[in-house]
């Protein structure tokens, strides 16, 4: 497709700004001023809207179809959070404005942070990291801060698991700490023994995802935290699987001190292709006077451990999960989450028919197949039978994650998903293995069906072509 | 896959050999292999100091990335830049595509035969 | 309420039934039960669609939303044109994920890829990545990509935005890397102060341009005293005043930052906005975040990948230089339609008209006894003046005139001005302020 700088014209242009009504006034030196203006793309409007209205239809959306892509919670994203986050009573309020004018902003960040703090069991909850990565950055950066006001320094490592996503190692190195990564045991559960082995004097605290990156909601769970608190570690938990246990379990009552919530995956705030996101986090009384806040507002909290990013974070995205919360209410949060196991537990049931599961247990939120004997016996791995699902009309589940599953695929179904289209992800399963058993290699030219057919990205990195340039 | 004999190996999927008192160090055929398609190399600069068990290069393919050890501690006396350009270079051609030399020689890991090499490689 | 559920109840019932279980608590069987709830959560029950509607409309209500904003201090009100909404509230790109398939996601790839292009033609700069967070935290990011064995101390302007260097703070913090702010000398960061305080253990020197009190910075100073000792040159700027100014490539920065909400984001009480980052070809490896490359796909036509990746922290892992995955996608669409949209013409009268009307503005405003300018310096579409009432009282006066004044910094006012303003609007502005300080 044609890139936009390609359809550019010299001098098309839309008129959205009005002539200059005041004299001008004499400009800065030329050495302050730019050269050259910048090559930005110069179009009418319908061009520029058709060209994106192209765009669109080479992206598959929640809207488009089945999108069971694991760990990222991809449900239905109500429309009604987009109108009540687009009133322009909070989209035309500036951050800095004085408190007794931004009342409201004021209201729903409250309203969001009681209402989670119920919903994880913490007590307090900061609203500026911007993404979950950012909130577990934030929540480790706590543990950091109550180590050291204890005057306790020679805590300098964090325990996690094996299963546990590639953020929660870097974010720890971002700390400052350094990683004692503990087994998964034969139940895809964290190794007891091993975990009491790691506990010392030297550990910050652990970082667990529960129900973790398996599907699985570890049975050990309160003896897992009461072991790191008696080595006088706290305890992390990523909440990035929430969306299995809300209004049956709270991560506050399995021994956790701290939380991060991805809003945008467990309370149905729209992805937008990679962001903006919300990774609020919660924490119990004893780090609350920790939490990031706004300097500039509030001024600068002798405890805090200081800002991770400007202002209250993603505000809008705030709005439209509180308006998710209200929706659903109690009542409604329980019911997604016992649909959401539900339905994974259904699908998986008939999926496991044609692939074996990692590990074949009642899961919970979501479930992790392994190829690894298709691709040793037929040569199709787990990007193979993804990429052979996109012809069926679907996004594909995650691939390879978790590290500990090999040729894994991740399926999260979610809640908004009727039996009928578990049902046709099943059938597509089911078409898959029989084309494997029939005539694998025509797997290796999937997708058929898409604009472009699968990337050369080993020529992507060698010679990366990052920006178009003007010919 | 080869294991050429006249090499000497690390039990962390280096080559090295060794002239006078310098020794060359690269990846083996066995290394390459995993790591699948090498889109870069990040290699040290001539004078940089390099330590005995310690990482002092990054190789990364399309889904991967792999540290280079040092199986010797000493100064880095030339670098191949040509892998800069050309990283595949270490897919096509492992033993010719020599990574760094070094002289000055101090601590040395342990180091194994071609044979005892190969032997590794299959216990995975 | 359904929690948009689309099967029945009925149909859920017989789902369990089909699998072999009777009741739904039979799935959560290895959940403890001293930690499996038995009461509902003490939060209200669901509400319909119409009453959800009425009760954030309510609470919006108790918002004031100025019709005029002369309030910047890193959130600026600019113009937006209809189409970047329109373009942006597409399902295709608002619902879906990180563009993972590449062979399903060529739209959002595309519209990154040039989005990365915008921002280098933008700034000037070699290459940029897929986004960040916000300005803040994409500052924080580029000072930790310059760490290296050797250098480890970060020093920043003490004139960036307050937030800023809060953020930058904290992340050294957490690094356990030395951090220092360089001071200030009649509203510019002082030259003779970094040249005392840089050495060879200096990774990089943050300034902003323009920086926070509005002032013009001597960035070709600056970052030859930072290149002079052997640091990095990191540069936050206003997007919108690259209309005008000199870009940080022209200044020799080696990486970029900046706060993209003037570039199509509404204010939204602090977010979600932008931040973006570039920097020069040789840094491309060391960039935090996403980035979309060019390739070909395996019939030989164009494609684009997420690339490079194996910098980033699913690969990497604890050896990551940054934890981020995610960039802010949608929004990084909306400064793109905006920077399409305007074209190179549209940013440069974006930037024009706020600074003229600033100039305007500040010279009205200090025709009235007791208003100066307190820097001498250039300056772009913000400045301070003094105030010859109490600043918090003048902020109240205006507040109930519907005008949202500059911010009160201790007893003066950082004013902002944009092409939104127009001269009618900024001359009764002048005129009641001239009022209430008569009074």
């Amino acid at each position: 497709m044609m890139l936009i700088f390609e359809i550019s014209k010299k001098g098309r242009k839309s008129d959205y700004l009005p002539a200059c009504d005041v004299p001008l006034s004499a400009l800065p030196q030329a050495s302050k001023l730019r050269k050259d203006p910048p090559k930005l793309p110069e179009l009418s409007e319908i061009e520029l809207t058709r060209h994106y209205t192209r765009l669109a239809k080479q992206a598959f959306g929640v809207n488009s179809g089945f999108y069971p892509l694991g760990s990222c919670t991809m449900k239905y994203n109500p429309r009604v959070n987009e109108v009540t986050a687009s009133n322009p009573n909070f989209m035309g309020i500036h951050p800095l404005q004085p408190l007794e004018s931004a009342k409201g902003c004021r209201e729903v960040l409250d309203l969001a942070e009681s209402l989670l703090c119920e919903v994880t069991g913490m007590n307090a909850m900061s609203f500026q990291p911007a993404a979950g990565a950012h909130g577990e950055y934030t929540g480790l950066l706590l543990i950091k801060k109550y180590h050291e006001l204890r005057g306790d320094h020679l805590r300098t490592k964090i325990i996690i698991p094996d299963s546990a996503h590639g953020t929660n190692p870097a974010s720890a190195a971002m700390v400052g700490y350094s990683v004692v990564n503990i087994p998964s045991d034969a139940n895809g559960c964290v190794d007891m023994d091993a975990l009491k082995k790691a506990c010392t004097d030297e550990i910050a605290g652990l970082m667990l995802t529960n129900p973790n990156t398996l599907g699985l909601f570890d049975p050990n769970i309160l003896e897992i935290t009461q072991l790191v608190h008696a080595c006088g570690g706290l305890n992390y938990y990523d909440g990035a699987n929430l969306n299995a246990i809300m209004g049956k379990s709270r991560p506050g009552d399995m021994g956790f001190d701290v939380v991060h919530l991805n809003l945008h995956k467990t309370f149905s705030t729209p992805h937008g292709g990679g962001g903006p996101g919300s990774g609020p986090v919660g924490c119990k009384n004893i780090l609350k006077s920790y939490l990031p806040d706004s300097i500039m507002i509030e001024g600068r909290k002798p405890e805090s451990i200081g800002q991770v990013r400007s202002f209250y974070g993603n505000f809008g995205i705030v709005v439209r999960a509180l308006t998710y919360i209200l929706s659903l209410g109690s009542d409604g949060l329980k019911a997604a989450s016992e649909t959401a196991v539900l339905n994974a537990n259904y699908l998986m049931h008939q999926v496991k028919e044609y692939f074996p599961v990692a590990y074949d247990h009642v899961c919970m939120h979501e479930f992790v197949l392994t190829l690894e004997k298709t691709k040793h016996d037929k040569n199709i791995s787990a990007l193979d039978v993804a990429k052979g699902l996109i012809d069926y009309g679907m996004h594909p589940p995650t691939m390879y994650f978790p590290l500990i599953v090999h040729e894994a695929l991740m399926l999260e179904p979610t809640e908004t998903e009727s039996r009928e289209s578990l049902d046709q992800a099943a059938m597509a399963f089911k078409a898959i293995k029989e084309k494997i058993d029939m005539d694998p290699d025509a797997l290796h030219a999937a997708p058929l069906s898409t604009p472009i057919g699968r990337p050369d990205e080993v020529n992507a990195a060698r010679n990366p072509i990052l920006r178009y340039t003007s010919k | 896959m080869s294991f050429p004999k006249e090499l000497r190996y690390t039990k962390t999927h280096e080559w090295v050999k060794s002239q006078d008192d310098s020794v060359t160090i690269g990846l083996t055929d066995f290394a390459q292999k995993e790591l699948g398609d090498i889109v870069f190399i990040d290699i040290p600069e001539v004078g940089d100091q390099v330590t005995a068990g310690v990482s002092f290069a990054d190789v990364e393919s399309v889904k991967a990335v792999s540290e280079v050890i040092s199986p010797v501690s000493g100064i880095v006396t030339e670098v191949n830049e040509d892998l800069v350009d050309a990283p595949e270079t270490i897919n096509e051609k492992p033993y010719e595509a020599w990574i760094i030399k070094v002289n000055e020689l101090g601590d040395m890991e342990e180091l194994i035969s071609a044979q005892e090499y190969e032997q590794l490689t299959k216990e995975g | 309420m359904g929690g948009y559920l689309p099967s029945t109840q009925n149909e859920r019932n017989d789902m369990l039934k089909s699998i072999g279980y009777k009741d739904i608590n039979d799935l959560y069987k290895d959940v403890p039960s001293q930690v499996l709830l038995k009461t509902d959560l003490s939060i209200p029950k669901g509400l319909s669609e119409m009453d959800v509607r009425s009760k954030l409309d309510g609470i919006a209500a108790k918002n004031i939303a100025f019709p005029v904003v002369m309030r910047g201090a890193g959130a600026y009100d600019h113009y937006i044109p209809a189409i970047v909404g329109s373009v942006t509230s597409k399902e295709e790109f608002s619902t879906t994920y990180t563009p993972y398939q590449a062979e399903l996601s060529q739209g959002v790839l595309q519209s990154i890829f040039e989005f990365q292009t915008m921002i280098c033609e933008l700034t000037g700069m070699d290459v940029s990545n897929a986004s960040m967070y916000d300005g803040s935290s994409s500052a924080a990011e580029a000072a930790m990509m310059c760490l290296d064995r050797r250098r480890q101390q970060v020093l920043v302007s003490q004139a960036a935005h307050p937030e800023t260097i809060e953020t930058i703070r904290t992340y050294c913090w957490g690094r356990n890397v030395p951090f220092n702010t360089i001071p200030v000398k009649n509203g510019l960061t002082d030259v003779e102060a970094l040249k005392s305080m840089i050495n060879n253990k200096t990774a990089c020197v943050f300034i902003q341009q323009p920086n926070f009190l509005g002032q013009i910075e001597q960035a070709d100073l600056l970052n030859k005293v930072t290149h002079e000792a052997g640091a990095k040159a990191i540069m936050g700027v206003y997007p919108t005043s690259l209309g005008m100014l000199k870009t940080p490539a022209e200044y020799d920065a080696d990486i970029v930052t900046g706060e993209g909400q003037p570039l199509g984001l509404a204010l939204n009480y602090g977010g979600p906005y932008l931040g973006f980052m570039a920097c020069k070809k040789e840094l491309t490896r060391s960039l935090p975040g996403r980035i979309v490359g060019e390739t070909k796909d395996n019939k030989g036509n164009r494609a684009f990948v997420l690339t490079l990746q194996a910098r980033e922290q699913h690969i990497r892992r604890e050896k990551a230089s940054s934890n981020v995955c995610s960039n802010q996608a949608l929004c990084a669409m909306m400064a793109a339609v905006y920077m399409a949209a305007m074209g190179p013409e549209g940013i440069e009268q974006a930037a024009a008209l706020s600074f003229h009307k600033a100039h305007y503005f500040a010279q009205e405003l200090t025709k009235i006894e007791g208003f100066s300018l307190i820097y001498d310096g250039e300056y772009f579409n913000e400045f301070i003046t003094s105030c010859p009432i109490d600043a918090k009282q003048l902020e109240r006066a205006l507040m109930e005139k519907g005008i949202l004044s500059g911010l009160v910094l201790d007893n003066t006012m950082l004013w902002c001005v944009t092409e939104k303003l127009s001269k009618e609007t900024l001359d009764d502005v002048v005129k009641t302020i001239r009022e209430v300080c008569l009074i």
